[in-house]
């Protein structure tokens, strides 16, 4: 309620004067096919979701000031975990000559990557909505961005802690034990989720370079798990969440057709300390056979010197991706990937693709696959017989 | 001897700065004309909306906006915000057009928060699934093409001189462009797309052309015809504005992900 009436202000107070403000957004209904038998019974072979994401945005002073207002709602069919409310954005910011200040809960994407994203530290990931890790909750944030010859320099004081989402007792893509979000996460740092986390990133383009540095100090977005009980008294899996530095550094070089493109961290806790990468290169042929669509293959490797101590199931693995872009009224596209290990016969397949129907609606397909998955690679070994088709269909407003 | 020598030299700088100047010079001779009309406006906002249409006649609407900043001794800045169709509403493209180097350009995809820089290579591909492709509806330099004067017609009674371009830059999807320029406006009313076969594959006209400053003229509307496909498109412009106090901050990275 206390939220609403803010909300009601600032809008009160902004309208007074002329600028352009507009209401857009999404209603999109999900459902997933899995066609193997689940580990446990109470999860199920088909599911159903919807998801509402309005949005607000409220241009003035020429364009340099902006507030902007994003709430997200989901409903699931069968997992709790799945079914929520966030509000993804609801920021104000202002355009000065040499800087811009962003206030309020943000996403910010930091990164150049197709497979993975190492560098990008800022928002927490929302794998209960997809386990792709591309969705994103909300961050509170207060961003100073410093603009000049020398690049951008933002700084960030991130408030607040947002907890990891997953998918819950009765939701697919999830291991033998699931990860209890309703009870307590564990925390290093005394503050818990209050504790105020700090990151600052460099970036320049300089002639066909791209490049950023950036460092981040506070609660990891990954947690580790400790095995715990539900309050049925089953074993569950409980987040557990490190205090971290994290130096990073992406670059891109955009030569002709050909994007050669590097993210590498270093992160170290009280517990461990280690080096992961993506190197990668994507080349586009324009206009294949002479038709209208561009077919752009996607290559990447991927490294995390932890081994097969790694959080991350990509600690020495291959990404090979083929998308095709058909340009056409619909813009209709596809991309194919495969993720194999390169050193074990983990193999994940993977195929998105998306079409626009008449003016207001898309239709997206996805599938994933899982072959031969090694054991060692645990986070896939959790879901190996989880593989799935999804269709989506959305309508935009 | 050294006598002979210098009338001959003088005779060869004289017959270049005379009127017998070669269809080449002429044409070169009419771009920068062009060009050096079209200087001095400094930034400008528009709204563009498109309508695509295929061989059975069905439509399919595009809208933007599109901001420009004038760069000197290069090619000008823009950034395009896209609103129709809704799915990609709040994608945004910035673009550094450049005379002698390819130009730069990124992409800002909004649900992913993400810039992409992209490769500008792809000069021949459609724009958003229309008949333009992107060299069609890119900042034109002087510099991308080289130019042949041909002749001078009448194009719907109005007096033009009709230059043959040759992209200089690569990938172009064209081997030649022919374009009948408005000897008043000194503004392209009519254009001809030659492609890498050699054979006239698209008919650009070009009309409403409307003075703003009292000096920059403006077309608002362009129809490209598809002679292969029978696909064609109409672009049209609405709400030019000049000199609206635009800086080169309003047209970085930083910029490209706070437009809405």
């Amino acid at each position: 309620m206390k939220l609403k009436h803010y909300l009601l202000f600032l809008l009160m107070a902004i309208s007074a004067q002329p600028v352009w403000a507009e209401w857009s957004g999404s209603v999109t209904y999900e459902y997933r096919h899995f066609p193997n038998e689940p580990l446990n019974p109470v999860q199920h072979n088909d599911n159903s979701s919807i998801a509402l994401q309005p949005e607000y945005h409220h241009q003035w002073d020429n364009g340099r000031q902006l507030f902007s207002f994003i709430p997200y709602i989901r409903e699931d069919e069968h997992d709790d975990a799945r079914s929520q409310t966030d509000i993804r954005e609801l920021s104000w910011l202002k355009a000065g000559d040499i800087w811009e200040l962003r206030l309020g809960i943000r996403k910010v994407f930091w990164g150049v990557t197709e497979s993975q994203h190492l560098v990008d530290v800022i928002n927490q990931s929302d794998l209960a909505a997809n386990t792709d890790g591309e969705d994103k909750l909300g961050q509170p944030m207060l961003n100073l961005a410093l603009i000049g010859d020398y690049g951008t320099l933002d700084l960030f004081v991130l408030p607040y802690f947002r907890e990891r989402t997953f998918p819950g007792e009765k939701g697919r893509l999830r291991g033998e034990y699931y990860v209890d979000t309703e009870q307590d996460a564990i925390y290093q740092s005394e503050d818990k989720e209050k504790h105020i986390d700090y990151a600052a990133r460099w970036a320049k383009s300089v002639g066909v370079w791209d490049i950023g540095l950036s460092h981040f100090y506070g609660t990891s977005r990954a947690p580790r798990f400790d095995i715990g009980f539900n309050n049925k008294g089953q074993p569950v899996l409980v987040p557990v969440y490190d205090l971290i530095h994290q130096t990073g550094l992406d670059v891109q070089a955009t030569i002709d057709s050909w994007l050669l493109k590097l993210e590498y961290i270093h992160r170290s806790s009280d517990l461990e300390s280690y080096n992961a990468s993506t190197t990668g290169l994507e080349y586009t042929w324009y206009g294949i056979f002479t038709s209208p669509t561009d077919l752009g293959l996607v290559l990447e490797y991927l490294h995390d010197d932890r081994d097969d101590k790694a959080t991350t199931p990509f600690e020495n693995d291959v990404l090979l991706g083929l998308r095709f872009a058909f340009n056409d009224t619909q813009s209709t596209d596809a991309l194919l990937g495969i993720i194999t290990d390169a050193d074990k016969d983990t193999t994940i397949y993977s195929i998105e693709a998306s079409r626009r129907l008449g003016d207001a609606w898309k239709l997206s397909l996805e599938a994933r696959y899982y072959e031969k998955v090694d054991a060692t690679d645990q986070l896939i070994y959790s879901i190996r017989d989880d593989d799935y088709i999804q269709m989506e269909l959305a309508y935009y407003f | 001897m050294k006598k002979i020598l210098t009338a001959i030299s003088i005779g060869l700088l004289a017959s270049s700065i005379s009127f017998a100047q070669t269809a080449e010079e002429k044409g070169l001779a009419i771009a920068i004309e062009a060009d050096k009309r079209d200087t001095g406006w400094k930034d400008s906002t528009t709204e563009m909306f498109m309508t695509l249409r295929n061989a059975q006649g069905q439509e399919s609407k595009r809208q933007m906006r599109t901001k420009t900043f004038e760069v000197k001794a290069d090619g000008d800045k823009s950034l395009t915000i896209f609103d129709q169709p809704r799915d990609v509403k709040g994608t945004a493209f910035l673009s550094f057009t450049h005379s002698k180097r390819p130009d730069d350009q990124w992409l800002y995809l909004p649900a992913l928060k993400r810039v992409k820089r992209i490769s500008s290579a792809n000069k021949s591909g459609p724009f958003m699934g229309s008949e333009f492709a992107y060299e069609d509806i890119s900042s034109q330099e002087v510099d991308k093409y080289t130019y042949k004067y041909l002749r001078d017609e009448k194009v719907d009674g109005k007096d033009s001189f009709v230059i043959e371009r040759k992209p200089t830059y690569e990938h172009s999807g064209y081997t030649k462009l022919i374009s009948w320029v408005d000897k008043n406006m000194y503004q392209a009313v009519k254009v001809e797309f030659y492609d890498r076969k050699n054979t006239l594959i698209k008919t650009l006209t070009v009309s409403g052309h409307r003075q703003y400053l009292g000096k920059f003229w403006r077309a608002h509307q362009m129809d490209m015809t598809n002679h292969q496909t029978k696909k064609s498109t109409t672009l049209e412009w609405k709400n030019y504005k000049f000199k609206t106090g635009l800086r080169s901050r309003d047209f970085d990275k930083n910029a490209l992900k706070r437009l809405r």
